[in-house]
């Protein structure tokens, strides 16, 4: 597994995750860029992303859906803050209404992704903040994570 | 989740949500301590330490005990390793995501060879 390390912190809600992949940093910035490569991994595979509109560029939005097994339909946006190519970019992860106006009802939560050349690949840095915990445990409870664990399981039985 | 877990979960964090209260959490986890003294480690009234301590033990994050005039309170390494449990949960879902980057990248070289 390309994870190398994983720090949570619990007074600041702040998940950070680093990890390497076997490819050059533009590579891995092609993977945001483009929205069909940004769906095929968004989503774990029982709730597989739709990416509707992709605008990487400091102000612009990205929006999309992740469709259930009982076809249900969640929306989500980005609001992209900042833009580095091909180094970094920042933007908010929101919950949306179907027509992609932000769930305001919702959480946020602040996103920090950075990919550095290393050792021959790309070391990417995922930081993700909420700011209340009761955020955290609000996406929690939203089923984000329905079959992530499945996901994981899937992929490494494909790789074994 | 059942009915009563969710609440739990509520009260979990709600409890956790100030810092004064996760201040007091922390001294509480490294062993017992009596409600007086924590209350002298801030700059607030006795009362009002008071409150905080109750509203840890209904998350069930903090036991209390009485001692003679003493009330003693000690943290549940256990509660707490719940909320460290919603924070992994968000760990598979990034796993996840970085998992099929690696699939997505690895079909390039495939598709060189």
């Amino acid at each position: 597994m390309p994870v190398i390390d994983v720090q949570s912190d619990l007074d600041s809600r702040t998940l950070s995750i680093i990890a390497d992949f076997a490819a050059p940093v533009e590579r891995i910035w092609q993977v945001y860029a483009d929205p069909r490569q940004l769906e095929k991994v968004w989503g774990p595979p029982s709730y597989p992303a739709t990416v509707v509109d992709h605008d990487l560029k400091p102000g612009g939005r990205v929006t999309y859906f992740m469709t259930g097994p009982e076809g249900d339909k969640h929306s989500g946006y980005w609001l992209v803050t900042a833009v580095d190519e091909p180094r970094s970019f920042e933007f908010e992860d929101g919950f949306a209404n179907p027509d992609f106006t932000p769930n305001t009802d919702m959480p946020v939560s602040g996103n920090v992704f950075t990919f550095t050349a290393h050792e021959g690949g790309t070391r990417a840095v995922y930081v993700s903040t909420y700011a209340t915990a009761e955020g955290l445990q609000q996406v929690l409870d939203m089923g984000v994570v329905e079959g992530a664990s499945q996901a994981i399981n899937q992929i490494d039985e494909l790789v074994a | 989740m059942s009915e009563r877990d969710e609440d739990q979960a509520d009260a979990l964090f709600h409890a956790l949500a100030d810092r004064t209260r996760r201040d007091i959490l922390r001294r509480v986890l490294r062993g017992e301590h009596s409600v007086s003294v924590l209350a002298a480690k801030y700059e607030m009234s006795f009362a009002a330490v008071q409150k905080h301590v109750a509203v840890l033990e209904r998350a069930g994050l903090l036991t209390k005990r009485r001692s003679g005039r003493e009330q003693l309170a000690s943290g549940d390494v256990e509660a707490v390793r719940s909320v460290a449990s919603m924070l992994a949960e968000l760990e598979q879902v990034w796993r996840g995501r970085i998992a099929r980057i690696d699939e997505l990248i690895a079909l390039d070289n495939d598709k060189q060879q």
